[in-house]
Formats: structure tokens, C-alpha cells, sequence
């Protein structure tokens, strides 16, 4: 398994690249995710979103969906699109230090 | 009297009730509440679009799949009162012992912005309902040439096989039509590619491939624009449609909602190995009800009923449930000409290539398209309707197994 580095943070990280255990997380390690993805500085609109999905997963056992972002962290569907581009409830787990979202099958 | 209370008879509550038939003790009555006259077999509505089956031989009086003594009730529930250990319908309530939560997960189409108005079954279609597969069935025998796009609103579905199936089966009924040249076919989903599992998906989409039809991957619908024909996402990308089959979102019962037992999407939350329900010892959930990470679909609720007959039981007792549900799901995938596949997969272990349900000699392939998986698929219809809704046991192991499967380098990865 591949790690990396973030401001002194060694945190191994999956092929897809999601932490491999999310209680190596920090915020410089988000900082960094976000950077690699190519989000820039983090606002205070991404923050409540990890912060919402990190504090949502340590509850359920597992990230939350978009939906669920979007219905309970306060932030609307088409503001997590511009803050989180593409796959929003993917992006935001990896930035968060969590698994990928499943989307159940 | 004891009363163990079913609410819902599809695939999932009639498989329960006709089990507890012989399971309890005669102090025990079986209710079951469901206010549809019929019951229908939910497999075939992806073949009934292309006019591969007639619509009157889908469904059978709800009766004659109930076994003798057990009690049918015809009405709609409004509420769950857990801690009363009641259900209210209309002005009357009804006590229990134990409760089955069999309601299942229904289309929400409103859930979408503009995929209801008057385009609706005009040039925006569903194919989960009995109604919106026959008004598809119309609209396609009428379609002449143009793009088809097939829309998966968002997950989880019910059977998430089906948009697929759908698609490749499409794509032979045009063929036939010989107009396949005259018709793009794209699908779109909010995946990252056909099918959430890794290996499934790569296989899957390089069906898709095969077959000329192409796949907008992380396209999370927001809106559809009926006048100017265009479905658009969340992140504005357009894709323009003569001809939209969407698969909307799906949540659970309304009355689920409605007695705060649900999650944001009205599914129940429900313990992963035992079936109880995580806030109420009374309360067991079965089939598409449920918030369990597995597939929504009859199999599913095959394997947990085989679980869930031994813990009512259990439960009537007093005794400790047994763990033993690990999410077992198999679905025969049509892949059309004739063809089909065939994957099975738990909690754990994604659909693997091999065969089924003996190593070597199958005789089904896994994750390979073959005619007799087709003929299999075919053949359910029977099993369905004489061996697994009066819950006889059926010849394949209810937990999953690794005995004939092959491990791939990119599902050991």
C-alpha cells in the first residue's frame, strides 16, 4: 500500500486513494487531499462538510451518502456539486479520511 | 392469542408468512396487512417494455399465494406505535406480538424536479410500476429512431441489475427491429462505472461497450427539463433525450416515515446479522425495508428470510438470535439474445467469475453470459410462485460460498 506525507502526517493511503485507516486523519492531511484533488484553499463551507461526514461516520459506521449530506449537514445539493465537483459523497469521504462510500448495491 | 403481525405481502412478507406457518406454536395467529388485491412478479417488468411477456400473467390474486390460516387484512397502514405495540388502520388499531416489516421500497419519481408534468409516460418513462412498463411498451413499439437514454436517479434501487438488464435488452429489440443504426443508447448513472463492485463492473461495462451503448458515469440527475427534452445534473452537464427511462429514487413506505421509523431515505434501520430492527426488540425488518448495505431484491430476501423464520421463533422463546444473515445476494443478469449471467455476493465478497452452485460442474456460469443462465432466469418464474413464495426450501446454500469461484487479481487486490 502506497503512503503519504502531509505536513509531517504519514498516512497510508488505498489505490483509489482513501485512507486506509481514518484515524490517521488531521485537518493538514484533508488540506492536503484537497490539494492533490485540485479543490484549492478549503472554505469554511468544505469544513462543515467533512466535519459533518467525519462526525456522521464516527455515529453509523459508515460515510454517508449524498443524500445525507445534502438533507443534514445544512448544505444544499447544488453548493456540495461546486464545493465538491463531480462525485461529491466521494470526494468529501476522501478528503474526510473515510472509505468510499459504498452506495449500497 | 399471540399475534405475530406481517406488514406487507410481497416477495418478502409472503415468504415469511407462509415459513411461520408450520414454525409456531398454535397459540400463535399469522396477520398479514396489505391493501393490494394482487401480487405481482416484480422480474418480469423489464421484459414486459419489449413485449416479450403478457402483463395479465404477471400478477396472482393475492389469496392463493397466502397459505390456509393465515389471515390477510386488505387495508393500508397509517401508523406503527411501537411503544404500544399497535398499528392503526384508519379508525381501528390492531395489537401484536411481534412485527415483520415487509413494505419494501417504492419509485419516488417527484423526488426529481420536472420528472413528473405532462411529459410524464409521454417521453419520460419508468419501468418499475406495472402501469409505467406498459406505457413504455407503447411509446418504444412507436419509437422509430433517435437517442434512448436510461437514468439511474440515485442509489440504493431496487434490483440494481435492472437498469442494465433494461439496457442491453434494448439494444437487442432494436436490433431486431433493424433499427439498432437509427437508435443511441446511453446510460447514465451516479456510479463510477456499470455496477458498484469492481470486477462485476469491469465485466459489465465492457458489455456495455460491446454493445454500442454508452455509459455517462458520476452523473447525479438534479432536474429534467421536459419541454426541451433534457435531463441535466446536479454539476449542469446536459444530456438531451428523445426518449427518457429514468429510474427514480426509491425510498421506503410512506407509513415508515410516518412513525419516525426510518432513515433520511425511509429505510429501516436494521441490525445486519439477525434482522431485528435497531431500536425495538418486537420489530423485525425483511427485504427492500431494510437499510442493510446489500442489494434491494427477492433473493436477498430469500437468504434473510431462511434467518429471520428461525428468530421469530427465537424470539417467541425467549432465546438469543442467531447471527447468521451475511447479506447474501444472487441475481441472474439478461443480457439479451438469448443469454444471461449470474452473481452472487455478500456483505464481504464482491461477484466473482466461476460456477454455480457446484465448483466445475455449475452448471451455472458466474459473471459469464450463457444460455442456460437465461434459461434459468426463465425457469425462476415457476420456482417463484411454487417453491419460494410458499417458502419451500430451493436447492442453493443459504449463506454465500466460496466453493467454485475464482479470485482475481483485482478482486484480491
Amino acid at each position: 500500500m502506497p503512503t503519504a506525507e502531509y505536513a509531517g502526517n504519514v498516512v497510508e493511503l488505498n489505490e483509489e486513494g482513501f485512507l486506509v485507516d481514518s484515524s490517521e486523519w488531521t485537518p493538514e492531511v484533508a488540506t492536503g487531499l484537497a490539494e492533490e484533488a485540485g479543490l484549492g484553499p478549503l472554505t469554511d463551507k468544505h469544513w462543515t462538510v467533512l466535519t459533518f461526514c467525519r462526525e456522521d461516520a464516527a455515529q453509523q459506521g459508515q460515510p454517508p451518502g449524498l443524500r445525507r449530506i445534502s438533507k443534514l449537514s445544512g448544505v444544499n445539493m447544488k453548493e456540495l456539486y461546486q464545493l465538491f465537483p463531480k462525485g461529491p459523497g466521494k470526494l468529501a469521504a476522501k478528503i474526510a479520511g473515510l472509505p468510499k462510500p459504498q452506495g449500497c448495491i | 392469542m399471540k399475534r405475530l403481525l406481517i406488514l406487507g405481502a410481497g416477495t418478502a412478507g409472503t415468504m415469511v408468512a407462509n415459513k411461520m406457518r408450520t414454525r409456531l406454536p398454535e397459540s400463535w395467529t399469522i396477520t398479514v396487512v396489505d391493501p393490494e388485491e394482487k401480487h405481482l412478479y416484480q422480474p418480469d417488468l423489464i421484459f414486459l417494455p419489449f413485449g416479450r411477456v403478457r402483463a395479465d400473467r404477471m400478477e396472482r390474486p393475492r389469496r392463493t399465494t397466502l397459505g390456509r390460516g393465515i389471515e390477510w387484512i386488505q387495508e393500508a397502514v397509517d401508523r406503527i406505535d411501537p411503544d404500544k405495540r399497535q398499528i392503526v388502520l384508519g379508525e381501528s388499531t390492531l395489537d401484536y406480538d411481534l412485527l415483520v416489516i415487509a413494505t419494501g421500497s417504492h419509485i419516488r419519481p417527484e423526488e426529481t424536479p420536472g420528472i413528473l408534468g405532462d411529459h410524464w409516460y409521454q417521453s419520460v418513462f419508468d419501468f418499475y410500476t406495472l402501469k409505467g412498463a406498459l406505457e413504455l411498451r407503447s411509446a418504444l413499439s412507436a419509437f422509430e429512431g433517435g437517442r434512448v437514454v436510461v437514468n439511474v436517479v440515485e442509489m440504493p434501487i431496487k434490483c440494481p441489475v435492472a437498469p442494465l438488464e433494461f439496457s442491453f435488452l434494448a439494444d437487442e429489440y432494436f436490433t431486431k427491429r433493424e433499427i439498432r443504426n437509427d437508435v443511441e443508447l446511453i446510460y447514465a448513472t451516479p456510479l463510477d462505472g456499470a455496477f458498484t463492485k469492481p470486477v462485476a463492473s469491469k465485466v459489465l461495462g465492457s458489455m456495455l461497450g460491446d454493445k454500442g451503448i454508452q455509459v455517462e458515469a458520476e452523473f447525479n440527475a438534479g432536474e429534467v427539463d421536459g419541454e426541451k427534452n433534457i435531463l441535466r445534473s446536479y454539476d449542469d452537464r446536459e444530456i438531451a433525450y428523445d426518449l427518457l427511462v429514468t429510474v427514480p429514487t426509491h425510498m421506503g413506505a410512506q407509513v415508515i416515515e410516518d412513525s419516525g421509523l426510518g432513515d433520511h431515505l425511509g429505510f429501516v434501520p436494521t441490525h445486519p446479522n439477525t434482522l431485528v430492527s435497531k431500536t425495538d426488540d418486537h420489530i423485525f425488518v425483511l427485504g427492500d425495508a431494510t437499510d442493510l448495505p446489500t442489494s434491494k431484491a427477492g433473493s436477498v430476501a430469500h437468504f434473510e428470510a431462511h434467518v429471520l423464520a428461525e428468530n421469530l421463533v427465537r424470539a417467541t422463546e425467549g432465546r438469543s438470535l442467531l447471527e447468521d444473515f451475511d447479506g447474501h445476494a444472487n441475481c441472474f443478469v439478461e443480457s439479451g439474445f438469448g443469454k444471461a449471467m449470474l452473481i452472487d455476493f455478500n456483505y464481504d465478497v464482491e461477484p466473482l467469475p466461476g460456477m454455480y452452485p457446484l465448483p466445475v460442474v455449475g452448471p451455472m456460469s458466474l459473471l459469464k453470459e450463457t444460455r442456460l443462465n437465461h434459461l434459468g432466469k426463465l425457469g425462476f418464474r415457476w420456482a417463484y410462485w411454487n417453491a419460494l413464495l410458499p417458502g419451500r426450501p430451493i436447492p442453493v446454500p443459504n449463506q454465500m460460498s466460496m466453493t467454485g469461484k475464482r479470485e482475481t487479481a483485482a478482486s484480491a487486490a
